[in-house]
């Protein structure tokens, strides 16, 4: 299958007054039509900065460093915000996390939804809009969407409003929906139905779907593929069943012992010790290394490459090098169906 | 029988937002919290768990109901004036946002010191400063961070800040108010192993309010849940996650999110936000321990 977005060795640098922040170092990874891609990671990993490199709305101090964007085969990296804002929207929409500050309070659901067509379509008939916005609506699960039309978003909850938002997001028929942390404002009750929501929307529009977050077990219902990050480089890449089932990478597997569904019986959690290193100035070698209990010799000093473990699962660690050690992973490897 | 320590009767709160308008934030919530346990209030943001919180430390006076701390009323306000030293000290509460809940102007040592500074206790450990440090090593940081603000601090190390500002009172009673919601995964691990660690070496008994339900079974001895300011179901945890028994807890613990791709695709899940759940009828105790709140059907 063609991919529709395709990226190859982003690099993101934040120019502060500390210092240069690596935000993001050297990612890589294909995004396919119709797919949702989970990228999950612990806050300041790079996550959020990736996919607003990847719509172009990084903040003035950020600057994408090297690299390039491939979307539908077409190189976007050198693009002007013009070029870009007959993409944004049509090609691709960004969910923000807190739906309260993305929607503007002085202003009727409907009419907002309404706005987000009329920019695409600028000459569509008034009832037209209206239609089209009522069938968004719809599509994204507000019940009664007509008496709704009118309200704002104070009348709504936290769930309608995230509904809400999607529905901007899908108003022009987007091709790829880049979600950043969609859920984590909202209450478990309503996390399930959006997540259940974008699964029903990625099946019915063929939209594909870039899902961030930063709890394993969100992702899980909802992601076809799962990236995961750590100090602004992908560590581990492969299909959802590959990498909760078959976790190469020490990183993930902290990530997943520190779940508490994984831990029942255990006296307390597992936790990974110490702190993500500063990306001011990354460490020379792997920069999971000093948090990592299996770490090698070689990890302080260089960098591990992708290994590849088959054709959809990857992971970065010197541990899958021939050389290494074999190692028991502490977690995965029972497919308890 | 485990000494009550706190003992919540019929707590009504309500807040009057115009002449007309008010929301019933609180309805008729009993519970006893026992010395020594770590009780777990779960429900959707807006079910009133906060307000419960805010209610058991004084911050907002209840429109109905009785509140007992070791048999001292503290809604009364003579026997609160009597007993106010052991109240304010006893009782520690952590907030959910560290970020605002912590002075920005203030150094950490400084934060941990100011209860002892204003209750005037003299430092165990000899001065003010080594007793931050004492508490600090405690959470888990070591005395390098004594002098820093909160906002070099991560989340996770802010939420420790706070939690040794709520210890150097030694307290017996920790009301912790979504202490994990905003926090990463493996840092909530952290602060989890940390209130489990201060209720078994130390005995502190926790109310310990999320929505974060894996990790309240993981940690409580007995979780209530509450659904639009009622309390539906207040059980030993093991029974309420095994047998629960109120529609909404089924509904609730079925959104659990189960890091497993193929469970989590092929789990029935409850539609929430068009559905209504029963909040009338009597908190009856149905098997020892374990109350619903169900129809009279006697």
């Amino acid at each position: 299958m063609e991919e529709i977005l395709n990226i190859k060795n982003l690099s993101v640098n934040i120019h502060a007054p500390g210092g240069t922040v690596h935000a993001v170092r050297d990612v890589s990874f294909e995004l396919y039509p119709g797919e949702v891609l989970a990228i999950v990671g612990e806050s300041g990993c790079g996550k959020s900065m990736l996919c607003k490199a990847i719509m172009k709305l990084l903040p003035k101090s950020a600057k994408v460093e090297g690299g390039q964007i491939f979307a539908n085969g077409v190189d976007i990296t050198h693009y002007s915000q013009k070029d870009m804002e007959k993409l944004r929207g049509k090609l691709f929409s960004y969910v923000f996390q807190d739906p309260m500050t993305a929607l503007n309070p002085t202003i009727p659901i409907g009419k907002q939804i309404g706005e987000a067509v009329l920019v695409h379509e600028p000459k569509l008939p008034k009832a037209q809009v209206y239609e089209r916005v009522i069938e968004l609506m719809e599509l994204v699960g507000i019940q009664r969407p007509r008496e709704r039309y009118h309200l704002y978003p104070y009348n709504f909850s936290g769930g309608m409003r995230q509904r809400s938002v999607m529905a901007i997001a899908l108003a022009s028929n987007p091709r790829i929906l880049l979600a950043d942390e969609p859920t984590t404002a909202l209450d478990v009750t309503i996390q399930a139905q959006i997540l259940d929501l974008l699964k029903k929307i990625q099946v019915q529009l063929g939209t594909a779907t870039i899902l961030v977050s930063h709890d394993l077990g969100v992702v899980a219902s909802a992601a076809d593929r799962v990236a995961i990050m750590y100090a602004g480089k992908i560590v581990e890449i492969g299909t959802a069943e590959e990498v909760y089932y078959d976790p190469r990478h020490p990183y993930t597997w902290g990530l997943m012992q520190s779940l508490p569904a994984l831990n029942k019986g255990n006296a307390e959690l597992k936790t990974i010790p110490g702190m993500p290193p500063t990306l001011v100035e990354p460490p020379v070698g792997d920069a999971f290394a000093c948090r990592n209990q299996y770490a090698l010799e070689i990890d302080y000093h260089q960098q591990p490459p992708m290994f590849r473990i088959s054709d959809t699962h990857y992971a970065a660690t010197w541990l899958l090098d021939p050389r290494a050690p074999k190692i028991t992973p502490p977690i995965g490897g029972k497919r308890n169906a | 029988m485990p000494e009550t320590l706190l003992d919540v009767e019929h707590l009504s709160h309500v807040f009057r937002l115009s002449k007309h308008a008010h929301i019933r934030a609180v309805d008729d919530v009993s519970f006893q919290l026992h010395r020594g346990e770590i009780l777990g209030l779960v429900g959707e943001s807006g079910s009133g768990k906060s307000t419960v919180a805010r209610c058991l430390m004084n911050i907002y006076q209840p429109t109905a109901g009785v509140i007992r701390y070791q048999g001292v009323n503290i809604l009364d306000r003579r026997e609160f004036a009597r007993n106010r030293k052991m109240l304010e000290t006893r009782r520690q509460i952590i907030f959910q946002d560290s970020a605002s809940s912590l002075n920005q102007r203030m150094k950490v040592a400084d934060i941990i010191a100011e209860p002892m500074h204003i209750h005037h206790i003299k430092p165990p450990r000899g001065s003010l400063r080594e007793e931050a440090a004492y508490q600090l090593k405690y959470v888990g940081m070591d005395a390098s961070y004594l002098d820093q603000y909160p906002s070099e601090l991560s989340g996770g190390q802010r939420q420790r800040v706070a939690i040794a500002r709520a210890l150097s009172m030694e307290p017996e009673l920790l009301v912790a108010d979504e202490p994990i919601a905003s926090l990463d995964v493996s840092i909530q691990a952290q602060i989890v192993n940390l209130f489990k660690h201060c209720n078994q070496e130390h005995g502190f008994s926790i109310l310990f309010i999320a929505h974060d339900l894996a990790m309240v079974e993981f940690l409580c001895h007995r979780v209530g849940v509450m659904y639009r300011g009622r309390m539906v179901e207040l059980a030993p945890t093991a029974e309420l996650f095994g047998d629960p028994r109120h529609a909404y807890t089924k509904a609730l613990l079925s959104a659990i999110p189960y890091p497993d791709p193929v469970i989590q695709k092929n789990r029935p899940r409850v539609d929430f936000e068009e559905l209504e759940f029963d909040r009338e009828g009597a908190f009856t105790e149905v098997t020892p321990g374990h109350f619903v709140l169900q129809e009279d059907r006697r």
